[in-house]
């Protein structure tokens, strides 16, 4: 074993980078804009697609209908607020980590612009109708050529920030973010294999089709799941968790073996999308055990992010901040056990085309994910930009507190409305003629799809309080123009 | 010889658990095990798995794939569902398909079935247009009341069923209201007369346009809507002398409808719907405002 003396950084900084600072913060600050702003926008329409679920009056065609909506809402919460949160935590986190620089700072800037164009590019192509038509994978051709121009860039960037670490080992965050980025590639890729109708056409064909098609697609979009939305997250949980809580991460051990556990078995359990389909028994049959074996491996980032608190649980009291991260470790383990209990056959064709499907994304989406960044958040914003804390740490607890009903209402609501319209399909009375109509079963939703839009409503105006919450703290004059930062963070002062 | 991190290990007050000796950005790791718990229940689920994967088919094989001891398919699933469904129908589907309307009618138990199926088909297939409780809108009938386009008997109901109405099928009702004012065939002002004439028939008295409108109808619409607007089933021209309007009743609506005829399409069910359920789903349309 080299001794750490002989493992200088190999591409130590040459002289003409002595000049720039040590780290490369406004990056980040752009990018943690950039989250606020999508998280916005992302939810309006989710608020907005949810309403129209309630009152189908207020679809507007042909370009404000929810078939177009729909995309744009969940393109634009998990690619838009959810990428950048992820791009702006991992150059974060990779450069405290490593004492290092980002390899690039064009491919910075690269990344940062080039991946608001692709949301852009995206996004307007719902709206005007063009897409792919593969859930997650709506982008046409032309956006996912230059998202895989992008995702390289950002590849290249943060495995350079990697190579000129100034630590001998990786920390653990790193290797979620490694593993996040470069799956998410292979994923892109395959998934995306398509020709353009003509040249000029921004339509295409897809490579794949029929069952292999599905296979594949589910085969992406579940792993988008679990490697955007799960191993990503899980970085941002490493880092900001044991930051938050000044408290050292629990295990070692557990932190590598659930990592390659998770990373190994996610890939498999794409077919329980597809239970009951013309997919093969055989396969299906995968899909759903792995589902299962899945469990542990993912509870393995809950059990250590709750751990890394044991002997500092007393902070949990009056940090709301803390209390963001370990309510979603909290939604984060709840989902995660949702998921493979709804990959059982039996399960699943109770659960399956339900609102209950939506109900566990969202428990997993705004509970795990949202909440998760929402800490890392409030984290960042005094930390880049100086400040002794956040401008109101009263505001922060009420937007935990709005945050979490909405959830609460959301998912409630999905999982009665989901059981009651599982129920209802398969119904059939003593003559064994079917008991209920599908439109009887879309008018007994509309009460809960009310609830569920209320919640929605909440969630959203939660953001706005924190949108409010930064820009206050950005606002408020410098508490140090010092650029060395504490190991630790500054405590929350009580302005409000 | 000694790696740096050993010489870095120390003990964590708070927890008294030894760190990796590792450091990032002030950030360390205990060196805590994996708890037992977590990797026995992660154990556990391996070996249902596995159990599993022996019960049911799961793995690819060179030549196929392995198909379990049970030799469980979700296509013999479905089919024994779907027996259980049908074993509970045929108790009166055999009686059904030997009987006749008339015999359906008079027999309470075969009836409730009938009206029970037809029911379900009804509003799965033809609410969408007619409305879930067949009160129809603009442009479709409503199915509630005692105004018939094609008849009202059992029998019309599940022919108009079977056939549709500028439909697919050969047999199809064909009906055809013109487009009398864009085709040239009234003048604006003509159109406008009929119009005042229809909406005040009930009335039956009227002004100079009235009489004017009554002139015209009478050369131009009995041939198809009858004498007086009594409407005729053969053609499938709508009574025109009572309250009820397809396409609306107010004089704007019916200019319209003077103006560029009227087109509806009901398709042809046969092919789409088995015999069963097409006369199931008459018996059911029947009922709903006691037909004729």
């Amino acid at each position: 074993m080299p001794d750490i003396a002989q493992s200088p950084p190999v591409l130590a900084p040459p002289t003409e980078t002595r000049a720039k600072p040590r780290f490369d913060e406004t990056i980040l600050k752009y990018f943690t804009i950039a989250s606020v702003f999508w998280a916005i926008a992302g939810m309006a329409v989710g608020v907005l697609i949810a309403f129209q679920m309630a009152f189908p009056q207020l679809n507007v065609e042909p370009y404000l209908t929810f078939g177009r909506l729909r995309p744009l809402h969940t393109s634009a919460v998990i690619f838009a607020f959810g990428g950048n949160i992820l791009m702006a935590t991992s150059y974060h986190v990779v450069q405290r980590t490593c004492r290092a620089r980002l390899y690039s700072d064009f491919l910075s800037w690269f990344t940062f612009w080039g991946y608001q164009a692709f949301i852009l590019m995206a996004g307007l192509g719902y709206v005007f109708g063009v897409t792919q038509g593969k859930e997650y994978a709506e982008p046409e051709w032309y956006a996912d050529l230059w998202l895989t121009i992008v995702w390289v860039a950002y590849l290249v960037n943060f495995m350079g920030t990697l190579a000129r670490r100034q630590e001998k080992h990786i920390y653990v965050a790193n290797w979620f973010y490694l593993a996040f980025i470069v799956t998410v590639a292979i994923l892109h890729l395959v998934n995306n294999v398509t020709v353009p109708f003509e040249i000029g056409s921004v339509h295409s064909y897809s490579a794949w089709a029929g069952v292999q098609s599905a296979l594949i697609q589910w085969w992406y979009g579940h792993n988008a799941v679990g490697f955007f939305l799960t191993a990503g997250f899980l970085g941002i949980m490493y880092y900001y968790i044991p930051k938050q809580a000044n408290r050292p991460v629990y295990s070692y051990r557990l932190s590598i073996i659930h990592f390659w556990a998770l990373i190994f078995i996610y890939i498999w359990a794409g077919p329980h999308h597809l239970l009951y389909t013309s997919l093969p028994d055989w396969a299906q049959t995968l899909g759903m055990t792995f589902s299962i074996i899945l469990w542990m491996p993912s509870w393995g980032g809950m059990i250590n992010g709750m751990m890394t608190l044991s002997g500092a649980w007393h902070k949990l009291r009056d940090d709301p901040v803390l209390q963001f991260m370990i309510i979603a470790l909290s939604f984060y383990g709840m989902a995660t056990f949702e998921g493979p209990l709804m990959s059982i056959r039996a399960v699943n064709s109770l659960s399956h085309y339900t609102d209950w499907t939506i109900g566990h994304v969202h428990a997993g989406a705004l509970g795990w994910v949202a909440f998760i960044s929402f800490g890392a958040i409030y984290y960042l914003v005094p930390h880049l930009w100086k400040k002794a804390g956040m401008y109101s740490t009263k505001l922060i607890s009420v937007h935990l507190w709005i945050g979490t009903i909405g959830i609460v209402l959301y998912i409630t609501s999905m999982w009665v409305a989901g059981i009651m319209q599982g129920l209802m399909w398969r119904a059939y009375d003593e003559m064994g003629f079917l008991t209920y109509s599908f439109v009887e079963t879309v008018q007994a939703m509309h009460p809960y799809y009310i609830i569920r839009a209320v919640g929605g409503v909440l969630f959203l105006l939660g953001v706005l309080i924190m949108t409010f919450n930064i820009w206050k703290t950005i606002k408020t004059p410098d508490a140090a123009e010092n650029e060395a930062l504490p190991a630790s963070p500054a405590p929350l002062p009580e302005h409000a | 010889m000694i790696n740096d991190h050993e010489k870095r290990k120390e003990i964590d007050e708070t927890s008294g658990v030894e760190t990796t000796g590792h450091e990032w950005d002030g950030l360390k790791e205990l060196n805590n095990p994996a708890p037992r718990w977590w990797l026995i229940v992660w154990l556990v689920t391996i070996v249902w798995a596995v159990g599993y994967w022996i019960v049911y088919p799961a793995w690819p094989t060179l030549t196929g794939h392995t198909k379990g001891i049970m030799g469980w398919t979700q296509y013999d699933k479905l089919k024994r569902e779907e027996a259980q469904i049908t074993q509970r129908q045929s108790v009166w589907l055999t009686k059904f398909r030997a009987s006749d309307f008339d015999q359906i009618k008079a027999d309470p138990g075969l009836y409730e079935f009938a009206r029970a199926g037809g029911e379900v088909v009804f509003k799965e297939n033809c609410a969408a247009c007619h409305g879930s409780g067949g009160e129809g809108r603009k442009g479709y009938p409503n199915l509630n009341d005692d105004d018939w386009l094609f008849g009202g008997t059992v029998e019309d109901i599940y022919h108009t069923i079977k056939v549709g109405s500028r439909s697919s099928h050969p047999d199809t009702h064909q009906t055809l209201m013109p487009a009398f004012g864009r085709g040239g065939m009234l003048t604006a002002e003509q159109v406008d007369d009929v119009a005042t004439y229809l909406v005040n028939m009930r009335a039956g008295t009227g002004n100079d346009a009235f009489t004017r409108g009554q002139a015209v109808f009478e050369q131009n619409c009995v041939s198809c809507h009858g004498a007086g607007g009594a409407g005729n089933r053969q053609m499938g021209a709508p009574r025109l002398n009572d309250s009820i309007w397809l396409y609306g009743g107010d004089k704007a609506s019916i200019v319209q409808t003077i103006t560029n005829g009227r087109a509806g399409v009901m398709p042809t069910w046969e092919g789409r719907l088995s015999d069963d359920s097409r006369r199931q789903v008459a018996i059911y349309v029947h009922s709903l405002g006691e037909g004729e």
